[in-house]
């Protein structure tokens, strides 16, 4: 290792990248030791995700080299990034819905160890080798965001990848999870790969990294070492605040409830059930935390909620009235605002421009329409003011949406789920994936909304936005509600243990 | 100036394909062994006045056809079924209007009304097929245009009458016609009188799918189905209503024939329209004024070709395949010039960052 070591895994030098109206890498340098975890960050829209792309293969550079292993070369595609043993995961998966675990992971990669037995044994190989628990056979259409996140791992490895690109890993993860994750990266390391992973959570990369790399407005702007700088140092060099807490002012809660869940059940059609006798109640000025481990039922919960899936028995009132019998869009435009966890899939037309996609959701309301015509020159304006409200940074409210970074969608998603003052504000994961000052001004956007009554059903993976929003905490294990906590007392630890059914299992 | 540019990129990718298209098409007469040039000079002959009013009347014709199909094919539907619809629906406004029941042009508006409604009922058909059971709609839509086909051909024999060799329905009652409109004067033949139809129906697309919330949720449905879900659009409810939509339209197609010259449906009625409109709708983009365009295209090059095989001894099938090879070539040719036209901006754009001190002054941001 000690000499091998000395030339680096990956050498990028004066990297440029421009897209229409947007430049997005500029005089880039970084220099990424074999057989260590390197971690990028860097404010939304800092090009961390570009340059990551252009490492493998996706985008071409307009300027400047690449080296892997000390050898100069130009990447074409990512058959030739393979090819040199490069695999990268993306920050939105690139998963087909309707094809099996397996079919996935072979899907492109055939030559390696055919499509039957060998591929299934390799697949069940790497599987068991990391923990993945992954069912071959099951349709990747009724997967969770973490079970999909570790077949496109999966897959990386089943090519042969030794330098993995892992684009915010962690966002979709619990706490546990991730340590399970970072468990794997260190296996991963031992056996002498190289990792490159991007992050907005500094306290993990603290945590991982052997080195990390800061980014900002399109270039590199430093290199450091954990051991030598704080959380708070590191955000300094990204955006140059201060480390924001999620910490709740003063309880705003009212005795107005806005929504009610009385006995709410949901069974698929195969008769599996995956909610049970959910009661809950959200009050004006409220925010209710959702704690859980991916899978439990959280995205079934919300999705019941906002009207997508219909509960199979019980009732669900909003401000009084019953809405068990309404379709989405009855709900969403009696004022139900709603993030989900999926954005590219669920909250954005990819390929319409962000005015256009202002109107997805509120199809019936104002600004966006006028009765049954569209009003563009709302959308358009009010989209103009998300912009500007939410930084969301892109040239104009023309740009498609395909060409905002994950968290500059983010951040108009919440914006425009924040518009027109929603009675109740159905929100999974609000600030993934978006860098830490951003994060702070949806926060505080959030808890001004609450001031002025907004009801908030908050399901988050980050406990300290949990804990730091909630003005109550109720934990969802395998479709049941489970425990409720005060966010004043509860420690991450205890919520963590509730959360896996541990505590229980104690007792 | 950007104006120009705009236009010129927006015209590239068809004259591309055009180009490629009289390539393939000369080396297939190359190959048979015909005369390249004797086929070029017939069909770009200048058209007679007669032949003009033709292909204006032709592309009215195909217009209504595309526009069927590009309802559908906005939502990333692909309704094959026009052939059938405007086929059931054509013939029903034939026996309406045959019946005389309502005074002159009452019976001419109230029988579009029951050509369009055929036409959606038949189209629904589909529609409702795919919503409830999941069924392709593009099995299903070709199954109903060969039953539409028979069903037609049977109901004629038990209501038309005689004429000759072939059987027709009642003929329209003179004053239920619609009068040509005399474009070239001192020329016999007229331009359909619906044409305004189709000119309507143009706008009435544009202003729906573009202007209008069901028109975005139509769009939207096809851009990413569970987008449109979380958003509250009903993705079964418009799925139904899109093949409505587009039957609703293909039952047009039929009118300006129906009232403009041939004044009673008989076996003989001209066929092949829907299919010809889905490749007008690919040609165009889906765009209203693109589909004219390509209708106008497809028109000019049936016009021209009915005399190939006495002025140039070719057969005028040799253009069928000219016209498939437009609609694959544009398909290609807008993909080439959008990959052009995305890394010269890119280029303009790092060009005019400069050097190391070009740095952009708003985050990662140059408008
Ligand atoms: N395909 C594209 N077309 C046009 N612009 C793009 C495209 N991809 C990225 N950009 C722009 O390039 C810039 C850098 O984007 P990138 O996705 O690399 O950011 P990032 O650092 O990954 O941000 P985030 O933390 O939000 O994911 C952004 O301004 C973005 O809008
Ligand atoms: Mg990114």
């Amino acid at each position: 290792m000690s000499e091998s070591a000395s030339v680096p895994a990956v050498e990028l030098h004066g990297v440029g990248k421009s897209f229409p109206g947007v430049v997005a890498n500029h005089e880039v340098d970084l220099s990424v030791r074999r057989g260590t975890i390197h971690a990028l960050v860097g404010e939304n829209g800092a090009g961390k995700t570009t340059l990551m792309k252009i490492l493998y293969g996706v985008q071409k550079p307009d300027r400047g080299t690449i080296a892997l292993n000390g050898e100069q070369l130009t990447l074409h595609s990512p058959t030739d990034a393979i090819e040199h043993a490069v695999g990268m995961v993306f920050q939105h998966f690139m998963l087909a819905d309707n094809l099996t675990v397996l079919e996935n992971v072979i899907l492109g990669a055939e030559g390696l160890y055919g499509i039957r037995d060998r591929a299934r044994a390799k697949v069940a190989e790497i599987s068991r080798a990391y923990g993945f628990e992954l069912d071959p056979d099951e349709l990747v259409e009724t997967l969770g965001v973490g079970q999909r996140q570790r077949i496109e791992i999966l897959k990386v490895l089943y090519r042969g990848a030794r330098i993995i690109i892992l684009d915010e890993p962690t966002a979709v993860l619990v706490p546990q999870e991730v340590d399970a994750l970072f468990d794997n990266l260190r296996e991963l390391r031992a056996q002498g790969n190289t990792l490159l992973f991007i992050s907005h959570k500094l306290d993990e990369v603290l945590a991982i990294a052997d080195e990390i790399t800061v980014m900002r407005r399109g270039t590199t702007v430093a290199s450091v070492k954990p051991s030598d700088v704080t959380a708070h140092d590191l955000a300094e060099l990204m955006v140059g605040t201060e480390l924001p807490s999620p910490s709740t002012a003063e309880s705003t809660v009212t005795d107005q409830v806005r929504l009610e869940l009385t006995d709410v059940s949901l069974v698929d059609p195969v008769g599996r059930s995956l909610l049970s006798d959910i009661n809950l109640r959200i009050h004006a000025g409220e925010v209710l935390g959702i704690a859980g481990v991916e899978g439990n039922g959280q995205t079934e919960l919300v999705e019941t909620v906002v009207g997508i899936r219909r509960a199979s028995t019980g009732t669900i009132e909003l401000e009084s009235r019953d809405i068990t019998g309404w379709g989405a869009r009855d709900r969403r435009g009696a004022g139900i605002g709603y993030i989900p966890e999926d954005r590219q899939r669920h909250a954005l037309l990819l390929d319409s421009t962000v005015w256009e996609n202002r109107i997805l959701g509120h199809q019936t309301r104002e600004p966006s329409t006028r009765g049954v015509w569209l009003n563009l020159r709302g959308a358009r304006a009010d989209s103009a003011r998300i912009l500007e409200q939410y930084d969301v940074r892109t040239p104009s409210v023309d740009t498609h949406m395909l060409a905002l970074s994950g968290g500059n969608q983010q951040k108009f998603i919440v914006g425009r789920e924040m518009s027109g003052d929603p009675v109740v504000l159905v929100a999974a994961h609000p600030t993934r994936g978006v860098d830490v000052g951003a994060q702070a001004a949806i926060w505080d956007h959030i808890r001004e909304a609450r001031k002025l009554g907004l009801a908030v059903l908050l399901v988050s993976a980050d406990l300290d936005e949990l804990i730091g929003l909630s003005d109550s905490i109720q934990v969802i294990l395998r479709g049941r509600l489970v425990g409720e906590f005060d966010p004043q007392t509860v420690s991450p630890q205890e919520l963590g243990a509730a959360m896996t059914g541990a505590e229980g299992e104690a007792s | 100036m950007t104006a120009v540019r705009r236009l010129a990129t927006v015209l590239a990718a068809p004259l591309l394909a055009f180009v490629v298209a009289g390539v393939v098409t000369s080396l297939i007469l190359l190959m048979a062994g015909d005369s390249v040039s004797r086929f070029w000079d017939a069909l770009f002959r200048m058209p007679d006045a007669r032949n003009f009013v033709n292909i204006i009347n032709n592309s009215v014709v195909l217009y209504l056809s595309g526009l069927a199909a590009a309802i559908c094919f906005r939502m990333k539907l692909f309704n094959i079924g026009v052939e059938g619809q405007y086929r059931v629906a054509v013939f029903a406004a034939a026996v309406f209007a045959g019946q005389a029941w309502l005074p002159g042009y009452l019976n001419t508006a109230v029988a579009v009304l029951v050509a369009m409604l055929v036409g959606a009922l038949w189209a629904g058909i589909a529609g409702l097929l795919r919503a409830t059971r999941g069924v392709s709609e593009v099995i299903s839509t070709i199954m109903l245009n060969s039953i539409a086909g028979t069903l037609v051909a049977y109901l004629l024999r038990q209501v038309g009458e005689r004429r000759g060799e072939t059987m027709t329905t009642t003929p329209l009652p003179r004053d239920s016609w619609v009068g040509g409109i005399p474009l070239i004067p001192g020329e016999a033949s007229k331009v359909y009188g619906f044409a305004v139809l189709a000119v309507l129906a143009g706008v009435a697309y544009w202003l729906i799918l573009n202007r209008t919330r069901f028109g975005f949720e139509l769009r939207a449905t096809g851009a990413s189905q569970p987008a449109a879900l979380a958003s509250g659009v009903d993705v079964k409810r418009m799925v139904v209503m899109a093949m409505l939509l587009s039957g609703a339209v293909a039952g047009l197609v039929g009118m300006p024939l129906l009232f403009g010259t041939d004044h009673a449906y008989a076996s003989t009625f001209q066929s092949g329209i829907g299919f010809t409109g889905i490749a007008v709708a690919l040609l165009g983009r889906n765009h209203p004024i693109g589909i004219a365009l390509g209708a106008i295209v497809f028109s000019f090059l049936i016009e021209q070709s009915n005399v190939l095989d006495i002025v140039a001894q070719v057969s005028p099938d040799v253009v069928v395949v000219t016209q498939g090879v437009i609609v694959m070539s544009v398909v290609i040719a807008y993909e080439v010039v959008r990959r052009y036209r995305n890394t010269a901006e890119q280029r303009g754009v790092a060009r005019s960052m400069g050097g190391p001190s070009g740095k952009q002054e708003t985050e990662g941001v140059v408008a």
